[in-house]
């Protein structure tokens, strides 16, 4: 369990990483779609932070936050940014498909709602093994519309799976906003339809959502999935560009004035729990990990040509011919 | 006269369509008031209001096979997939239903549905997001397929398609939609049953459609620079193959290069060669052959995807060695 300090300073570290890839990304060192996760930071600091290194996680194509605080060096999800060999997915994967099972990340999905059906095969398979392991699927508000949400929510309760589905609902689904895609949009209230228990959390506080995380992390554990729907906001476009006409600036800002980390940080430093000065301190020696995780992938190999057809089968490039 | 990218030729044709028939609507993800995630729907939302150009959740199984019912019951729906990738959530909609309901129904029900979605590779999106699926779909009886690559075709494929009684695909290679060129205003009058002859030659003969349309082109110049013309021919519909167009080009030449952006094994590519080989062999001077996609999922970095693609320099080479000068 993180305590308070330690999850300011992994919001900092996503925020302050996905700020460096953005200008990367106008460098035109980092390439392809590459979503950021700026105003959601609190929900993957808090989940994570109550999460065994043991337990999993399956994340969307947003995913540098959940990679950085499941555990993912900044070296490693660097290099997969540029495409390198040293990157998490070898460099394969790029920003969208970030894995590292050996932190328990099972990606980095590109299509909307396909993680889900995995999360729920990972924590049958933790339950059929007696594994002490929950397994936490997120996804946006967007793939409520889904089918597989559907499916994968009844299929986790009739089977009584180790498994959290965690929404990020940050209103919009590219320019779709909610109210345009959903009948009824209480989410929380029609994910308890399917027999598990489901919480409404304010997402922007990274205590609301730790405490809400433990209970249903606590839950899942003893066989019960459970559904958090986390009231977020990004505060950047979808991807890269986007004109953003779907909303106005006005929302924007009044978003940002609830920007998870200066929430966290003015509390802190309230109660005391933060010294006047730390934040810049911790700021700073963030970003110097973000400098040698630059570094470090500045300096990964790309892959040789010859290995192009490499990771297809088990047995090999020859296999499947 | 004016100069249009294939994107706005699309979204010309969408606007003609709506503006004279009102059955016609356009449905898919953020088509609306976002203009379409690659932009071809612009403006249309304003002008026809949210009933015509109508905005969907993320529910492709369901709104593709709405779009059918509505098409069965009377209305001329486009429906929009953002890219094919995402057809695969309503593959079964378009197999199971679309493709078989006339022949179930014993001739009762046609589905009027013209589907258009983005396809291909070469932006380094990876695995996920790069497929070519063209060649899958072109393999349903039921379905006609079409591939423009010209700004012409992006304009003038979209009539004929909501005429056709049937199902129609129209896949639309992103890396195209930027391409422009002058454009008569009046909709050019295309023919969506007959490949094209983009350039004419008598050395060998070039097959693509779609997105390698413009490597072919390329390739034939870099070819006549070496002294050989090649004649290429874009297909433009994968279903029905043009099979007189193939023979005829064939005929000519003697020779013959597919390419497609689709993997090699069971694509499209092998379906031409077949027929190639069963009504042309002794025509032939040399093997058919391919430049296709390496069987591989897309990679991400940029060095690895374009070895995986089709490029201009496999072409050429696979076109000297057939000349027996490789
Ligand atoms: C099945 C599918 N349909 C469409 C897309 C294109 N797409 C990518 S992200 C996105 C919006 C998803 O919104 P949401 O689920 O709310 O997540 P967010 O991006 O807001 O985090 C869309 C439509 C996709 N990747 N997969």
């Amino acid at each position: 369990m993180r305590d308070r300090v330690e999850l300011l300073r992994d919001m900092v570290l996503v925020r302050q990483f996905e700020e460096r890839c953005a200008r990367l990304y106008q460098e035109a060192k980092i390439r392809g779609f590459v979503h950021l996760y700026v105003g959601e930071e609190a929900v993957a600091a808090a989940v994570m932070g109550v999460l065994q290194p043991r337990d999993r996680a399956v994340a969307t194509y947003r995913d540098h936050g959940h990679a950085l605080l499941k555990g993912v060096s900044p070296e490693a999800v660097m290099a997969e940014m540029y495409g390198r060999v040293d990157g998490c997915s070898g460099g394969r994967g790029g920003s969208m498909h970030l894995f590292d099972v050996a932190h328990g990340l099972y990606g980095g999905h590109g299509i909307v709602g396909g993680g889900l059906p995995i999360a729920v095969g990972l924590a049958l398979a933790d339950k059929l093994q007696a594994r002490d392991r929950v397994t936490v699927c997120f996804f946006g508000e967007g793939a409520v519309a889904e089918g597989e949400f559907h499916e994968c929510l009844n299929l986790a309760a009739l089977w009584s799976l180790p498994v959290v589905f965690c929404c990020e609902n940050n209103l919009y689904a590219m320019g779709t906003a909610l109210e345009r895609s959903e009948a009824d949009t209480d989410l929380s209230v029609r994910a308890a339809t399917y027999g598990l228990a489901a919480w409404s959390v304010d997402g922007m506080d990274v205590d609301a959502v730790t405490h809400t995380a433990q209970r249903a992390v606590e839950m899942a554990r003893g066989g019960a999935p459970c559904f958090v729907e986390c009231r977020t906001y990004r505060f950047r476009a979808h991807s890269m560009y986007d004109p953003e006409l779907y909303r106005d600036r006005a929302e924007v800002e009044r978003w940002r004035e609830r920007d998870p980390i200066d929430l966290h940080r003015t509390r802190l430093e309230a109660s005391g729990d933060l010294e006047p000065g730390a934040f810049d301190a911790m700021r700073a020696g963030v970003d110097a990990a973000i400098d040698r995780a630059v570094a470090f992938a500045e300096s990964s190999g790309l892959e040789p040509l010859d290995q192009l057809t490499r990771h297809v089968y088990a047995a090999g490039p020859e296999a499947g011919r | 006269m004016s100069r249009v990218t294939c994107r706005d030729a699309m979204g010309r044709a969408i606007r003609r369509a709506l503006l004279e028939d009102d059955r016609v609507f356009l449905m898919g993800e953020d088509v609306g008031r976002y203009g379409g995630c690659f932009g071809v729907s612009k403006g249309l939302y304003d002008e026809f209001g949210p009933e015509r150009i109508r905005d969907t959740p993320l529910s492709e199984s369901a709104f593709v096979g709405a779009g059918i019912g509505a098409a069965i019951a009377g209305m001329r729906p486009i429906v929009e997939i953002m890219t094919c990738n995402f057809s695969l959530l309503a593959l079964d909609q378009i197999l199971n239903n679309a493709a078989t309901l006339r022949h179930m129904s014993g001739g009762q029900i046609g589905v009027p549905l013209v589907i258009r979605m983005t396809t291909g590779g070469g932006r380094q999106l990876a695995a996920q997001h790069s497929h070519s699926l063209e060649g899958w779909y072109a393999h349903i009886p039921g379905l006609t397929v079409l591939t423009p690559a010209t700004v012409e075709d992006f304009a003038g494929m979209l009539g004929p398609a909501l005429a056709d009684p049937d199902p129609v695909l129209i896949f639309e290679h992103g890396g195209l939609y930027n391409v422009d060129a002058e454009l008569p205003d009046e909709d050019p009058a295309v023919d969506i049953n007959k490949a094209a002859v983009r350039r004419a030659g008598q050395d060998i003969s070039l097959l693509t459609y779609g997105g390698s349309l413009p490597k072919c082109m390329a390739a034939a110049d870099e070819l006549a620079a070496s002294g050989i013309e090649a004649e290429v021919i874009d297909l433009r519909v994968l279903r029905p193959l043009d099979d007189e167009a193939i023979v005829t080009t064939v005929s000519r030449t003697h020779r013959a290069v597919v390419v497609d952006e689709g993997w090699r094994s069971g694509g499209i590519g092998a379906e031409i060669s077949a027929r190639i080989m069963e009504q042309a062999f002794w025509e032939l001077d040399a093997p058919v052959a391919r430049v296709a996609t390496a069987e591989v999922p897309l990679p991400y970095p940029k060095h690895l995807e374009d070895a995986a693609l089709p490029s201009v320099p496999a072409i050429v080479g696979a076109a000297k060695e057939l000349l027996g000068r490789g």
